[in-house]
């Protein structure tokens, strides 16, 4: 492949630290050759020459959001939404006597179906939740999956992605070929373009962090680096959840795993 | 081996979902409306009935409000349909719908309907 394809998967790994091995190449062109046009270049070689030019800015947060794995359903794994429910709220009720809210992250948010997931889970336990608040920052390294996001907009196709029909007739308005989240889930979630290899320092801290299926784009150190970030941002025994194939053994001591679960770490103190 | 019904009067939905469910390992049986569709099952019950809405002699929601009349289990019931709105989703639950795809589908939707009732891992 061409030393395009090359210059364009190291600026995607300078800027997002995800990784696109020469294997990838296939992805760089069938996601970007379409969209050439729209950006008034004729070829890979002159996105890459304008990239080189202009690092930052629109066109650059396109092209990051065009390779970017954005694939995302509803409940995903359905696991950490049952922990959540069964091992994470009540222990922090019992602890929260006094602070009667809590603050949860889904860092890598993508369009948003995360983000909801956890809303429909926590007006679902709201009995078990006793008058406890929460608050929740979707973010993601896309502006433009974010706009999605904040509309709560979805296909047909969308919402039948591992989204049981009973929660979309709770918690959707019928646009007519389109559904939208009501307004009453939407309400206490803020959505924010965050670059987790930049973050600025004034986010968090966060009860609960949600960061699955991130990691394993990134190399070890990049990796070593968000696991940081995200530790300087979680409360001490507040909780961290990864993907399924993800794991912060050996690349740090400030989670360490729950017992008896998978994919969930607490903040050591 | 967990059994599918798939009642639907086109022969081109018919075919392409049992593609699928053969493919998620189901064993199927075919039915053209909804007299037939009640013949199969009280025949042999499925594990699964995919039903449409609107069939000859008898539509989807006649099907299922007579099998969550009768004794027993009965089938898991998904609905799949294009009455692709709000009022017609929550009829279907009512009639005793435990799923509802919107058509077109395809494997991804389908496999993940299944997945959520717990038919596929």
């Amino acid at each position: 492949m061409s030393g395009a394809t090359e210059a364009l998967r190291c600026f995607v790994r300078n800027r997002a630290g995800i990784n696109l091995g020469a294997d990838k190449d296939y992805l760089v062109v069938s996601r970007l050759k379409p969209q050439l046009s729209s950006w008034d270049v004729t070829s890979l070689d002159g996105l890459a020459e304008r990239l080189r030019a202009q690092p930052k800015g629109a066109l650059a947060d396109q092209v990051i959001a065009a390779l970017t794995i954005n694939e995302t359903l509803w409940f995903r794994d359905s696991k950490p939404f049952d922990l959540l429910r069964t091992v994470i709220l009540p222990e922090l009720v019992t602890r929260k006597a006094t602070d009667r809210s809590f603050a949860i992250w889904s860092a890598a948010c993508s369009t948003g179906q995360e983000v909801y997931s956890i809303a429909m889970t926590l007006r679902e336990e709201e009995a078990q939740l006793r008058g406890l608040r929460a608050t929740i920052l979707g973010s993601d390294i896309c502006e433009p999956v974010l706009a999605r996001a904040r509309t709560g907009i979805y296909t047909q196709f969308e919402v039948q992605r591992g989204l049981p029909v009973q929660r979309l007739v709770r918690y959707f308005e019928d646009l007519g070929g389109e559904w939208r989240v009501r307004p009453e889930l939407r309400s206490g979630i803020e959505f924010r373009a965050l670059n987790l290899l930049d973050l600025p320092l004034n986010i968090g801290p966060f009860d609960i962090v949600f960061c699955r299926n991130v990691l394993i784009y990134f190399e070890l150190d990049v990796k070593r680096n968000v696991l940081s970030a995200l530790a300087a941002r979680t409360k001490p025994g507040g909780y961290l959840i990864l993907g399924g194939a993800e794991t912060t053994l050996g690349l740090t001591t400030a989670f360490s795993p729950v017992p008896g679960t998978a994919g969930i770490y607490r903040r050591t103190t | 081996m967990r059994t599918a019904v798939i009642a639907d009067d086109s022969a081109f939905v018919r075919k392409a979902a049992r593609v699928i469910l053969e493919a998620l390992g189901f064993d199927c049986r075919e039915a053209r409306n909804g007299r037939e569709t009640l013949d199969i099952c009280h025949e042999d019950m499925p594990t699964l009935l995919l039903l449409d809405w609107e069939m000859p002699e008898l539509d989807g929601i006649g099907v299922a409000t007579t099998l969550r009349a009768e004794p027993g289990r009965g089938p898991i019931i998904l609905f799949c349909s294009t009455h692709n709105d709000l009022d017609h989703i929550q009829q279907a639950l009512s009639a005793g719908s435990d799923e509802y795809v919107m058509k077109p589908f395809d494997r991804t939707i389908l496999e993940d309907k299944l997945r959520s009732i717990g038919l596929v891992n």
